[in-house]
């Protein structure tokens, strides 16, 4: 099944619960710095937007791995590391265009998104929905349909405006 | 391990840091956030110090389960000698500070003495360290937290600051974090002022080990859907706090000009829908935020519409902001709330202190108490918004004879207005009465008269009660964890049965604040929301330790004694007018004028009053002075405190 995790940046209310799962899903432990997910803020503007890893077609830290420690996976289609392979050089890191990889200081090794093996936890407790996890043919749905509604809104007002007139 | 968490003792006349470990047995008989932090109080605050003195222990910390799974664990709490009251000064602020400080290591700060410049506190991974504050003496609390961010080097730091209201000791200045979360009450921000504290910066990337990950996150994710399955959160989500003060104004629980009426007329514009139609206007469609891990998200954001600070970027405005700006003063303007609410972020001052005292002041000034000579010459009428907003500057910079008074705090101002200016003021143990007004709502009334931090209603309000449920229901929720078999009653008007909720919810709010939970995940707003049969389990999973629900009880139970004895230490007694258990004679001798049929002509009768704060002392196991007993204290485990455990 071919599902990918989009961002609705717009609805993120910046509570952060996200990092909180996934870094207890994947480290047993709280701590956003080992978070897969992370969310960068303008808290003087009230903007915030999740980070996420886009799991690339064409994905640079794949391109640029010196051993071939990054392959991606057949089932849910994330990029995965093989841990035995990597020499830890964290070109990954550099070349990433969205930080999504990242380092785990205390591990001393490179950690990256791995959909949680399919039922991606980011997703499952966002209830506002600024994160979710949707099939392939459906990625553009929502975005879709929101602009479509202000087409309709903008519409409908058009028409009233011209009753009037 | 939350366990693992340190407490930090910080003397900034000599510079002096310790930190130490938390004891296990400690964490048994206190839990920890609010509840150690009044043991820590009791234990370290000379009797009768100044509480603008070096001796005036400041204290800062999260909660046993903050930054782990269990629903929103964002809460700070700060404690200290309070300079409005002179007794227990004790604030709760959301947002994002305490999980970083718990991040970076640590649960509990005590500060002790003052700095000879200002200083701030930068806190990072176990390291603590007191850095020069020159550079951000002066700023606003948003400009000091962004100056910190840029100075250190990092954007991800959290600070809690003071704004220029603390800096000038303001008397009820507050403690900030984030755009608009505030310590409010009881003058933290005084405090720390009083220190040459500007600052307590924090950031942190330690682990905190969580004792069974998965299971916490499926307990979690149960825990979260209780709560957000609460139709009154989900109102919250998408109207803010704001409703409860149009749902509250409906009936006439809302106090309007300082105390002469308990209803607000020509309040359209600031009516929950008005204010959130210029959030969406400003913000978009999805404009709501929260605290850390919170799935309530229960703020608005927006800009500024129009005036002076038109365009500027804040979020709220809350319930107590309504009452504040709006209908305390009487002024119906949304620009002039949302501007006055700006304000009192940014100079970092108690929103609902300041517009409770110069609504008071307007009432003066109408009664000829307070004239153009004491004013300056500004026409302070109920109403007036420019006055409102010109007295909020003039208390915050303590500039004008009248502003600088006021800034002292009612019942100091009081005294050098003189002419029965204390008649009018409406406040317990010396600070000021949100707006709700009580006169109807005997156990609101009860709530207020006795919460231990002063005319509050956090600490023990029923706020169920306004839900007519029937006594069954009731029943089930007040007999849980201990059991209860006096009278009860649906009628949010009677006086049966209160005392026993308002000490329930006393315990209750102590609980949550001693977990670092948030409120509105509790039986505050909502009936089905959850307590302490299911506490137990958050605890566990998230930290290994192990409590019954009736231990919980017992926890708080004794915590709230500790603050009891702290404020009797400091003088408290019951029939004070000024630092008692005892409301304003308005609340007996004025009845309602406004409202729903059965709240016009509504007061609350004196005689019952008194009875139900006698009953109320006896589910304490007080004596009729509302001193706690010796057999009561033995109970507790308290009667050899102070014992310096810690």
């Amino acid at each position: 099944m071919d599902k990918f995790l989009t961002v609705n940046a717009d609805k993120c209310t910046g509570c952060r619960l996200c990092e909180l799962v996934c870094s207890v899903v994947h480290e047993g432990s709280s701590n956003p710095a080992k978070s897969r997910i992370q969310i960068v803020k303008w808290e003087d503007e009230g903007r915030y937007v999740p980070m996420i890893c886009q799991q690339c077609e064409d994905a640079p830290c794949q391109s640029v791995c010196p051993v071939g420690a990054i392959s991606r996976d057949k089932e849910f289609g994330f990029l995965k590391i093989a841990r035995e392979v990597c020499i830890g050089c964290r070109l990954c890191v550099s070349i990433c265009p969205f930080g999504a990889m990242n380092y785990n200081g205390t591990a001393r090794s490179v950690f990256k998104c791995d959909l949680c093996d399919g039922d991606p936890q980011c997703a499952r407790f966002c209830e506002v929905k600024a994160i979710d996890f949707v099939p392939a043919d459906a990625v553009s749905s929502e975005k879709k349909r929101e602009g479509a509604a202000r087409q309709a809104a903008a519409n409908r007002q058009s028409l009233i405006m011209a009753e009037h007139v | 391990m939350a366990l693992d968490r340190k407490i930090a003792y910080i003397d900034l006349t000599t510079g002096k840091i310790e930190i130490k470990s938390i004891p296990l047995e400690v964490r048994k008989k206190f839990i920890g956030g609010r509840g150690l932090d009044a043991y820590l109080l009791y234990n370290n605050a000379p009797q009768g110090c100044d509480p603008l003195g070096p001796e005036n222990p400041l204290l800062f910390s999260g909660g046993l389960l903050t930054a782990t799974c269990a629903s929103a664990t964002s809460r700070t709490h700060i404690m200290a000698k309070s300079p409005l009251t002179g007794l227990l000064g004790s604030t709760n602020m959301g947002g994002f500070f305490a999980p970083e400080m718990a991040w970076a290591g640590f649960h509990h700060l005590v500060i002790t003495g003052k700095a000879e410049k200002p200083v701030y506190l930068w806190i990072h991974n176990g390291q603590i360290e007191i850095r020069d504050a020159a550079n951000l003496w002066g700023k606003t609390t948003t400009e000091t937290q962004w100056a910190i961010r840029e100075e250190l080097g990092d954007q991800e730091i959290k600070s809690a600051v003071i704004g220029p209201a603390g800096e000038n000791l303001v008397r009820y200045a507050n403690v900030m974090t984030g755009i608009k979360n505030a310590g409010g009450r009881t003058g933290m921000g005084c405090v720390m002022g009083s220190k040459n504290l500007k600052a307590v910066a924090v950031r942190g990337t330690l682990d905190i080990k969580i004792a069974r990950p998965l299971e916490a996150l499926e307990f979690n994710k149960k825990f979260i859907e209780q709560i957000t399955s609460a139709k009154v959160n989900q109102t919250q989500g998408t109207l803010g706090t704001p409703f409860i003060w149009g749902a509250t104004n409906c009936w006439g629980g809302v106090r309007t000009r300082n105390f002469q009426f308990n209803q607000m007329e020509n309040a359209d514009e600031i009516e929950p829908e008005a204010i959130d139609d210029i959030a969406a206007e400003t913000m978009g469609p999805h404009h709501m935020t929260g605290c850390f891990g919170c799935q309530v998200h229960c703020r608005a954001q927006y800009k500024i519409p129009s005036g002076p600070y038109a365009g500027k970027y804040d979020e709220g405005p809350e319930y107590t902001s309504l009452g504040a700006f709006g209908s305390e003063p009487d002024c119906g303007s949304a620009e002039t709330v949302l501007t006055a609410n700006y304000l009192s972020n940014q100079y970092g001052v108690d929103n609902l202190e300041i517009g409770s005292i110069i609504s008071w002041a307007m009432e003066l000034y109408e009664l000829g108490i307070l004239t153009s000579k004491e004013t300056d010459g500004l026409d302070l009428r109920f109403g007036n918004s420019e006055a409102l907003l010109e007295m909020i500057h003039g208390i915050c910079n303590r500039k004008g004879w009248l502003a600088n008074t006021l800034a002292d705090g009612g019942v100091p101002a009081a005294e050098k207005i003189g002419k029965g200016a204390f008649d009018y003021l409406i406040q317990v143990k010396g600070m000021s009465n949100l707006h709700s007004d009580e006169r109807g709502t005997p156990g609101l009334a009860l709530n207020i008269a006795t919460s231990s931090r002063g005319s509050d209603h956090l600490r023990s309000r029923p706020a169920i009660d306004l839900y007519h449920l029937p006594v069954n229901v009731l029943r089930k929720i007040y007999s849980s964890p201990i059991p209860y078999g006096g009278p009860l009653s649906s009628e949010h008007m009677e006086y049966i049965g209160k005392p026993w909720q308002v000490f329930w919810q006393e315990n209750c709010y102590m609980a949550v604040d001693c977990l670092g939970i948030c409120k509105y995940h509790t039986v505050f707003l909502g009936a089905t929301l959850p307590n302490f049969e299911d506490w137990p389990q958050a605890i566990y999973l998230n930290t290994g330790l192990e409590f019954t629900p009736k231990e919980i009880w017992e926890v708080a139970e004794r915590c709230n004694n500790i603050e009891r004895l702290f404020n009797l230490r400091e003088g408290l007694t019951r029939r004070d007018l000024v630092k008692g258990d005892m409301l304003n004679h308005r609340y007996f001798d004025e009845p309602c004028r406004r409202g729903a049929p059965d709240i016009i002509g509504a007061r609350i009768d004196r005689e019952k009053f008194d009875t139900m704060v006698d009953e109320f002392y006896g589910h304490h196991g007080w004596d009729k002075e509302g001193v706690p007993t010796a057999e009561t204290l033995k109970r507790l485990s308290l009667e050899n405190e102070p014992t310096h455990l810690l």
